[in-house]
């Protein structure tokens, strides 16, 4: 008989479901590459370069420091790729080159590799890579916009189109809906001062309210939704986004609770606050919400970073709600208008403590 | 119908078809067996016999040494050839009495009682006790402890485990489809002799032709219920299945008796009836011997104490060089380090990989998915405990649910970074037992 002595002796299980490191960062960077389409066909090769830009420079990062450290290279699981993929979703098609490469090197480095590496980082170190270059560089990551295709820069085409009645009438006004991010318009429409302002220019006219609601027509949620707007290269279209998330929650390697209860409470909570004064509050304010800005990634792609959210299934609520809240906080009332990454970055810290006091009871251990 | 389960769990491939359709057939009565002593969770049986006695097949060949202990027999006639250290199927060397056949294989009277079940519950339990049963579906338990809860402690309800989770093993699947009325004969007995009212068999819906028969034999009796179950490993665990076929939960720590249940598994159950009718002793079992490179796979009834190689030779050998060898389940099989451990009383397959199945992953760092945790039938946290064990902090591993680890496997499963989770919990229980036992 064809027997050998040396039989593999090991500890059961004998069998694994053969799903590996290397998989589940590839398979997301894999649903990352509808949203990479997108927005190189809104904003040109130059979203495709600057995306690459990114990714590369991080996996020559983690390379070199694996190898100053003399630990094995591990850059083919994908995870450094991802990283600076991310990072460079962060940024808009206009910046320069070498804003992704400082902010990949500076995301592997410091927000990575320091801490030991894959699955040791305590905050998303994507995420530190653009807190960095925000902190550093802010006129390079908020200045410079290049417009969508066929689009005007916030998105706003209906506005846009009358936009010449709107230079005539308050040319304050046009300033706002023709160079900034639909989000950076709902959040100086709350100011009082500047509402204030605009509707004396415009002679009495409720301007401030005429334009809050073009913000919740169709056709601007239809923009937001399909990506003809303005914003990061990573946030073009809700719809690359969410067709990459399906995949994700269908091959079980992310799971739904964050994603579910972060834009949920977004989009309860905007319904609820999201209002400005003198003007009704849309039905569909909501949607304008949670289709803006950096939402849609943070929350299936970031939020859902295995290492820095919280390991319960009831922390994981605890995460999402408080992402959500942050979120909302930030974009209402906040110095910026977009609040994804900070409280992400903020919710990461307090992963550690959510676990703790979301400890799960064993099966058939009694409520003390 | 929407098919009971319990919560968490996880979804091997089942990987029955090698077995699943091979009948029950009996081994030639082998050269040699090995009886183990320690065949069962409970003190290490003490010889009665030395070497030079000759035995017939079903004497006693030793006797239990305490309440939770087992009585063992010879399962083939011959003389007894040596008392030592033998490979037991847990991949451990243990004592036991080698048996060498005198190729007439006698038994011992075994009279038929067709009027068993007028028996009274004492005889009955003393039959049980007499003939050596204790749980074949790999933890072997005692059988008479079981049958003997506290009087505070009613039980109401027999669940009867069919369900065979682990991928592979098909002995049960073949003796419910063979024996389902001695199962049920079994099944009676168990509920007379700890007075409850209720027989549940759980069976996994990958077995619809068992569940189809069963359901049909106890069409007409009101007490016995047979529940399909969905698919789910490891729905054989005894608090997954009490869970599943009655909405009962165990609590933490304690026994199925806490809410009334006693659970057996179907082959005990056959052992039981023919325990008592026949006086029959546990001196044989159902075994599945399986793998992709198994040229005939089988369910062989073979006497216990055979040895694993004399079964996969019947077998006719395997078709490529054997790469792991595993005793049990591959869930939460042993792999043996040679062929010639002898199967015990829990012994239900012998699962053979080919060397590239058998190839150990590398460990890598924790990613912190959370995939264990989202999976853990027992609601733990492995991966915390597995870190806890790893930097020597026990009590944080105890809070994480050391002690409430079943050890299914469920969570090292599913693992994408490859962590041997259950051998470092496994580590942690060693080191928690060792520290108490210093307290």
């Amino acid at each position: 008989m064809n027997i050998k002595d040396n039989l593999t002796v090991s500890a059961a299980p004998h069998v694994h479901d053969k799903s590996t490191v290397k998989n589940v960062m590839w398979n997301v960077v894999l649903a990352l590459v509808p949203a990479l389409i997108f927005a190189t066909y809104y904003w040109g090769i130059r979203a495709l370069l600057l995306s690459l830009t990114g990714a590369v420079t991080a996996v020559v990062c983690e390379a070199l420091i694996q190898k100053m450290r003399k630990v094995p290279i591990t850059v083919h699981d994908g995870s450094a790729f991802l990283t600076g993929l991310l990072l460079a979703f962060n940024i808009h098609a206009g910046a320069p080159f070498w804003l992704p490469i400082v902010g990949a090197a500076f995301a592997i480095t410091i927000g990575k590799q320091v801490f030991g590496g894959l699955g040791n980082n305590p905050v998303n170190p994507a995420i530190v890579g653009r807190v960095f270059l925000m902190a550093s560089w802010p006129t390079h990551m908020t200045g410079g916009w290049i417009a969508a295709k066929n689009s005007a820069l916030s998105g706003l085409n209906d506005l846009t189109r009358i936009a010449t009645d709107l230079q005539t009438l308050s040319p304050k006004a046009y300033e706002l809906v023709t160079s900034a991010t639909p989000l950076k318009v709902a959040q100086t429409l709350r100011d009082s001062s500047f509402v204030a302002d605009i509707n004396a220019q415009a002679g009495g006219l409720n301007l401030s309210g005429r334009i809050f609601s073009s913000l919740t027509e169709m056709e601007t949620l239809k923009s937001l939704f399909w990506g003809n707007i303005g914003g990061c290269i990573g946030e073009v279209s809700a719809f690359a986004l969410l067709l990459g998330a399906a995949y994700l929650l269908y091959r079980n390697i992310i799971e739904w609770r964050i994603p579910l209860f972060f834009i949920g409470t977004v989009f309860v909570l905007s319904f609820i606050f999201g209002g400005i004064p003198g003007s009704e509050i849309s039905i569909m304010l909501p949607f304008f919400h949670i289709f803006s800005g950096g939402l849609m990634l943070g929350a299936f792609f970031m939020a859902t970073d295995y290492t820095t959210t919280p390991l319960t299934k009831n922390g994981r609520i605890i995460f999402g709600i408080g992402c959500g809240l942050l979120t909302i906080i930030i974009r209402l009332v906040g110095g910026y208008p977009e609040g994804v990454s900070y409280s992400i970055l903020f919710m990461n810290v307090m992963t550690p403590l959510i676990d703790m006091l979301t400890r799960p009871k064993a099966f058939g251990k009694v409520k003390k | 119908m929407r098919l009971k389960s319990f919560p968490g769990g996880i979804h091997p491939h089942d990987e029955k078809h090698y077995s699943a359709s091979a009948p029950i057939s009996a081994l030639p009565t082998p050269q040699r067996v090995i009886i183990h002593l320690s065949q069962h969770i409970g003190a290490v049986s003490s010889p009665t016999v030395k070497v030079g006695d000759t035995v017939l097949r079903g004497q006693v060949v030793a006797v239990p040494a305490g309440f939770v202990s087992l009585t063992q027999h010879a399962s083939i006639s011959g003389t007894v050839t040596k008392i030592g250290k033998f490979l037991h199927p847990t991949g451990i060397m243990s004592m036991g009495i080698e048996i060498t056949s005198d190729g007439q294989n006698q038994s011992v009277d075994m009279p038929d009682n067709p009027d068993y079940m007028s028996l009274e519950i004492s005889a009955l339990k003393e039959r049980v006790s007499a003939a050596g049963v204790c749980g074949m579906g790999g933890a072997g338990f005692p059988t008479h402890v079981k049958l003997s809860p506290p009087a505070d402690k009613p039980i109401d309800t027999i669940v009867l485990n069919g369900v065979e989770c682990e991928p592979f093993l098909t002995s049960d699947y073949r003796l419910l489809l063979e024996r389902a009325e001695d199962i049920l004969h079994g099944l009676r007995l168990l509920m007379k002799i700890v007075g409850a009212k209720k027989g549940v068999i759980g069976i996994e819906a990958n077995k619809p032709d068992a569940i189809e028969l069963l359901q049909k034999l106890v069409a007409n009796q009101k007490d016995l219920e047979v529940v399909p179950l969905k698919m789910q490993y490891p729905q054989g665990a005894e608090k997954q299945l009490i869970y599943a076929a009655t909405g009962r939960k165990v609590p933490a720590g304690g026994l199925p008796m806490a809410v009334g249940v006693v659970v057996q598994n179907v082959a005990t159950a056959v052992a039981i009836y023919e325990a008592v009718r026949y006086q029959k002793p546990l001196i044989e079992r159902v075994i599945s011997v399986t793998g992709s490179i198994v040229n005939k796979p089988m369910n062989l009834l073979a006497p216990i104490g055979t040895l694993y190689s004399d079964l996969l030779e019947h077998c006719g050998g395997v078709s490529a060089p054997i790469g792991k060898a595993i005793s049990g389940g591959p869930m939460m099989g042993f792999a043996l380090p040679a062929l010639d451990a002898a199967i015990t009383k829990g012994s239900s397959g012998l699962v053979l990989f080919d060397e590239k199945a058998a190839k150990s992953m590398q460990e890598h760092t924790c990613l912190r998915c959370a995939r264990c945790v989202d999976i853990c039938p027992m609601n733990l946290m492995p991966s915390m405990i597995a870190t806890a064990v790893k930097y020597n902090d026990l009590d944080m591993a105890v809070k994480a649910g050391l002690n409430d680890c079943i050890k299914c496997g469920s969570c090292a499963y599913v693992c994408p970074a490859q962590i041997r989770l259950v051998q470092w919990i496994d580590t942690g229980k060693i080191r928690y037992a060792e520290a108490q036992r210093k307290k």
